[in-house]
This record gives C-alpha cells, sequence and structure tokens, in this order.
C-alpha cells in the first residue's frame, strides 16, 4: 500500500520467529539447489505477517542475508509488487476493487460506506489503526461483485448494508462471514442453479 | 445446451467438497498411470487433435505448445509452470478450479508433466487468492499421501514434484516470462522472445507455462477422448469453456459451456438475462478487458468462440463476459480500465509506460467532456503507437479497450465534449 517509507520510524533489526524458521526450511526446500533467490517473495511475506503487516527496512536486509542477494535486489522486489507493506498498515486493511466489473455493480457505494463508516478516505488508516482503506484493481471474484479484500479473505456480493454490517462486526472485535453475502455459496448463479442441476443432491 | 454430462467441471460450484474423495466420486484420478503408460508421443498427441486452445486468453493449441518442448535437454532438467495469476478484470474461472477442482488441477499437472517430461510443476498463484491456495495445497498434500505425485506416481514409474508459489499483487506476472521472473524471485518483469520459455524458461531450463484451466481440463480430455471434446463446438474452437458473466446481469455466474454458444443464449440461459432486458443492452465486452467491446448490435448473433468473436473485432480472451446496460457511462468504464492498465505497466518499455499513464489522463478528461475532437484522433493515433510496440502485449491490452471505444461511440465521445463546450460557454456568458 504505501511506500511512503522516509517517515516511517524503522526497527533497527529483524528475526524470524523460532516458528517461521521452521517454516524458511519448508520454503527453501521447493527449490533447486543454487536457486535460493526463488525464496525472497515467499520469505518477505512471511516476515510481513510477522510483523503486523508491513515490512521494515531490516527485515528486507535480514532476507537478502538469508538468500544470498543484495539488499537491493530485495528491496526491488519489495517495491514492485502491492501486496509488500512498506509502512505500517491497519490491523484490517479493507481492499475494495472498484476495476469494471465491480464498479458496474455498485463498488462505489462500498468505498462511500467504508469512508463514511470509518471518517478516512482511501490510502488512509484510522487513528485506532484498526482500519486502512485501498482501492484495489481487479480481484479475480467478478461474478460476485462488487467485493472486497480484508486481509486473507474475501467478502462478496456486498452493498452498503452488507457492508456496514461487516465494518460493525470487525469494530467490535468480530470475525465476519468470508464469502458471499447474500444467499450464494460461491459462484453459482443467484436462486437456482442453471447446469449441474443434481449437484446440490449428491452432496 | 451443453448437457451436463459433459461438464467436465462437474463441481465448480463447490456444492461437493474439494478434498480427494470427493474427486475421485466425480472421476478425478481415475486410470492416471494406464494414461501415462501410453506415453509422451500419445499424450501430446491426444491433446492436439482435441483441438484444446490455450484457456489463459491467447488461445494458443495446448498440444502445440508441448510438441515444442525439447526430447534432448542436455542434462537440463524441465519444468512445468502452471499460471494461476488470474486477474484479467472480468476473470474469475480459475479461481473456482483452484478452490473447488483442485485435484484436477493437480491430476493435469501430473499428466502435463509426462507429455513434456517435466521432473516438477510450479503453480503461481495470485497472491490475492490466500484461500484458495491453501485448497490447492491441500490437494497436492493429499495427492503426496496417497502416491499419486512424488516419487512414483501413480505407480506410473515417473518421478513428479508439485509447488505452490505465491504472486504478491502484479498482473503483469500474468505474462510467461514474466511469471518466470518471479518464480526465479526478480520483478515481474517480461523479457524478450526469443529465446522461448520451450528452450529456456525457469532456471535456465526447458519449461512450459499453461493456464489453470487448460490442464485442468486434461485429464477428462485423456479419459474421454480427444474425439469427445472436439465434438462439442466447432473446428478450430472445440469443447466446452468457463464463462464468468458480470456486470449488469439479472443473476452473474461462472458456467461451463460449450465453446461456440451463442452470447445472447449464455446470458439469458445462465445469468438470468439482461438487466431490464435483452434491449436495455448497450455493449459487452466478450472476453476480459483486453478485448474491445461489442456494442448491441454486434451482439445479437455473436458466436462464443474465438473465431466467432473476431469475425466481430473482438475476441474470446479468457471468455469474461462483461455486460453493459444502457445506465453505462461507457466513456467511464474504458476510463476505468485505463487506470488499470497504467497502474499494472511494468514500466520496462517506453510506449507502455508513458503512453499508459498518458492515456489515463486522455481518458480522464474525456470522462467530463474536457477535451478537443482533434484530440480524439490524436488519442487513436497514440494508442496505434504502442500497440505492438512493446515487449508484451500489455501495450496492445491497454490500446485495445479504447480503440473499441472510439470505433463504436464515437459520436458519444463528440457529443459528451460538445456538451461540455456548451455548457462551459453559458458559464463564461
Amino acid at each position: 500500500m504505501s511506500t511512503d517509507t522516509a517517515t516511517v520510524e524503522q526497527p533497527t533489526s529483524f528475526a524470524f520467529s523460532a516458528e517461521n524458521q521452521q517454516k524458511l526450511k519448508g520454503i527453501f526446500a521447493k527449490y533447486p539447489e543454487g536457486r535460493q533467490a526463488s525464496a525472497v517473495m515467499p520469505l518477505l511475506d512471511l516476515a510481513q505477517r510477522q510483523h503486523d503487516g508491513w515490512l521494515p527496512r531490516a527485515a528486507m536486509d535480514h532476507i537478502a542475508e538469508l538468500v544470498g542477494l543484495a539488499p537491493m535486489r530485495v528491496y526491488e522486489v519489495a517495491t514492485f509488487y502491492t501486496m509488500y507493506n512498506l509502512a505500517p498498515i491497519g490491523k484490517n486493511h479493507l481492499q475494495v476493487c472498484t476495476n469494471l466489473p465491480c464498479w458496474l455493480r455498485g463498488s462505489d457505494e462500498v468505498v462511500e460506506t467504508c469512508k463514511k463508516k470509518l471518517g478516512i478516505n482511501v490510502g488512509e488508516t484510522t487513528p485506532d489503526g484498526k482500519f486502512s482503506l485501498s482501492e484495489m484493481e481487479c480481484l479475480g471474484a467478478c461474478v460476485n461483485a462488487p467485493m472486497m479484500q480484508i486481509n486473507d479473505d474475501y467478502y462478496e456480493d456486498l452493498d452498503a448494508a452488507s457492508t456496514a454490517a461487516i465494518l460493525d462486526t470487525l469494530s467490535t472485535g468480530g470475525t465476519p462471514k468470508p464469502g458471499p453475502q447474500n444467499s450464494r455459496k460461491g459462484c453459482e448463479p443467484e436462486g437456482g442453479l442453471t447446469s449441474l442441476t443434481d449437484a446440490k443432491g449428491d452432496a | 445446451m451443453l448437457k451436463d454430462s459433459d461438464r467436465i467441471f462437474q463441481n465448480i460450484y463447490g456444492f461437493k467438497g474439494s478434498g480427494l474423495d470427493a474427486a475421485k466420486a466425480v472421476g478425478d484420478w481415475d486410470g492416471t498411470s494406464k494414461l501415462i503408460a501410453k506415453g509422451r508421443e500419445w499424450l501430446i498427441d491426444e491433446v492436439k487433435s482435441s483441438g484444446l486452445r490455450g484457456r489463459g486468453g491467447a488461445g494458443f493449441g495446448t498440444g502445440m505448445k508441448w510438441s515444442f518442448m525439447p526430447k534432448e535437454t542436455g542434462g537440463r532438467p524441465v519444468f512445468l509452470t502452471i499460471n494461476a495469476d488470474e486477474g484479467e478484470p472480468g476473470t474469475c474461472k480459475d479461481r473456482e478450479i483452484l478452490r473447488n477442482e483442485p485435484h484436477k488441477l493437480v491430476e493435469g499437472a501430473l499428466l502435463a508433466a509426462a507429455a513434456v517430461g517435466a521432473c516438477a510443476a510450479y503453480v503461481y498463484v495470485r497472491g490475492e487468492f490466500f484461500r484458495e491456495a491453501e485448497a490447492l495445497q491441500n490437494a497436492i498434500d493429499e495427492a503426496y499421501a496417497a502416491g499419486l505425485i512424488g516419487k512414483d506416481a501413480c505407480g506410473s514409474g515417473i518421478d513428479f514434484e508439485m509447488y505452490v508459489q505465491m504472486g504478491a499483487g502484479a498482473y503483469i506476472c500474468g505474462e510467461e516470462s514474466a511469471l518466470i521472473q518471479s518464480i526465479e524471485g526478480k520483478k515481474g518483469q517480461p523479457r524478450l522472445k526469443p529465446p522461448f520459455p520451450a528452450n529456456v524458461g525457469l532456471y535456465g531450463c526447458p519449461t512450459t507455462v499453461n493456464n489453470v484451466e487448460s490442464i485442468a481440463v486434461v485429464p477428462t480430455i485423456l479419459r474421454r477422448g480427444a474425439k469427445w471434446f472436439a465434438s462439442i463446438g466447432r473446428e478450430n474452437n472445440t469443447g466446452t469453456k468457463l464463462f464468468c458473466i458480470s456486470g449488469h446481469v439479472n443473476t452473474p455466474c461462472t458456467v461451463e459451456e460449450a465453446m461456440g454458444i451463442p452470447m445472447r443464449e449464455l446470458i439469458e440461459t445462465h445469468a438470468g438475462g439482461v438487466r431490464g432486458g435483452w434491449d436495455n443492452l448497450l455493449a459487452v465486452i466478450p472476453g476480459g478487458s483486453s478485448v474491445p467491446m461489442m456494442p448491441k448490435a454486434l451482439c445479437e448473433n455473436a458466436i462464443m468462440d474465438f473465431d466467432g468473436l473476431r469475425e466481430h473485432g473482438s475476441g474470446l480472451g479468457t471468455a469474461a463476459v462483461m455486460v453493459m446496460d444502457k445506465s453505462t457511462d461507457l466513456i467511464k468504464a474504458i476510463a476505468r480500465l485505463s487506470q488499470f492498465y497504467a497502474h499494472e505497466s511494468c514500466g520496462q518499455c517506453t510506449p507502455c509506460r508513458e503512453g499508459t499513464g498518458w492515456m489515463r489522463r486522455m481518458m480522464q478528461r474525456m470522462v467530463t467532456g474536457d477535451m478537443t475532437i482533434d484530440e480524439i484522433d490524436l488519442l487513436h493515433d497514440v494508442t496505434k503507437q504502442i500497440e505492438g510496440q512493446t515487449i508484451c502485449a500489455l501495450g496492445d491490452a491497454a490500446a485495445w479497450p479504447i480503440q473499441g471505444l472510439i470505433r463504436h461511440f464515437r459520436p458519444e465521445i463528440e457529443r459528451r465534449i460538445n456538451d461540455r463546450k456548451a455548457s462551459d460557454a453559458g458559464q463564461a456568458a
């Protein structure tokens, strides 16, 4: 999200937790001998998850050492991909897709609801650090539009009311149910199957 | 309409669960080792004669692509990479395969690996598909535990490893050479071809890159026979296809249908029709954001396959059908896509890096009519100078939606410019 690292207070060191040390071994085992550089992206992700959702400089330097790359090569990767946060981020990162299919079905309303309820603009974090709001490019759930991603989960078939309900649940420390917020299970047409009509019976 | 018994993805809606038992119940992993035993030539020939064309957008023959893989590699290992970096606006089919039918992908990967002589497959899943990657990893773990992959996979004598690699939010990594760069731990920037991945791919080794759907349909094609697959659809456009119907329809959905289904039938049978009825239709983008839009007049008799849509100046792409009714501000819709391409340009080639940003700014002005009539031609001219001038197709993809808009809706653009001029003049007076 934010790449404005100039003002960020950076910790002086970073180390993987004991649990993540174990995971490192599994990650490196996926690649052929001498190809540890392939582990850069999984390691950045692991570090970000360990460090409250953002990547301090020290973590990138540590990863560069682990995989045997110049730190610059790791910074390049961390700044190229949008999912690496180089500055602190809210506990709940609301990522509203506003690309065409979502826009056609009311993503403006979803963004507005988030802004109004949280009192922040796109690209901002609430003062209590609970929520950050971003507009996203296509998240690949277009037949369940409009939708947003919150941390690792998709919330689909949204409207103003269901968006507000999700935010309320999160505000009180609850976990809203991911997936479609209407009667659908997934990508099937609402109100009755038009194919695979015996599918439900077999379940 | 396609018969249910001819649908490959029997569990695409996920009602039956995604585990190994559920997969076996719908026929996955049935006689896999016998298929492998028929040999590399047979596997490639069967997929070739099925007519399967790549399902990731470009539509290149899958069997043909496999046949380019070198037989002699000079001791280099061979890799299969599977493109699950689904991010073309409108497209959400691979997601359903990953989370509901992951065993089709794992089995397909093994068969594809047997066909091209690959020792391992890397599935590159877009970073946002966290839950989908979990489902796939679970299927891979189940397959290892059951001896279906790994050493002596399915008892076939072949050793085959399969790994999930996560992306981190870059559309461009769906381009095959960028995808390879990304797996290698670099920025996802496409590189010049040749050399093609078949010769110099992942880690400098021969590599084939296939879309998730292309791989996931392979086991069924091999079990039921190339003839069966080729009997659906028409020549050069065979088989079944997952269509994602989004936008202004009553019941958006993903559905597997026969190639060549008429667009109107697809929308009305499965997606509940256009909101407000067929006559309320304004335009359709039939194959993901990178193909030109089609005004209603062209949609009337359009056939949903590669050649059918090309006849109308558009394309099947990923078969992501985005429907826009008469309430849509088409200029704003295309401006949104221009914003997308400007955001996703990897910045490597000047025409794309500078051009996508320039087109975005022009389109933003067009939305408010703050433009001259001459500038429509200038914009069109610039799109023509971006198209074909870049390493990868992102430049083309950014140019085409604008070209489609100008080609079909120029009077609407001129009206907006003239209205703005009139309103500005009115305020000045």
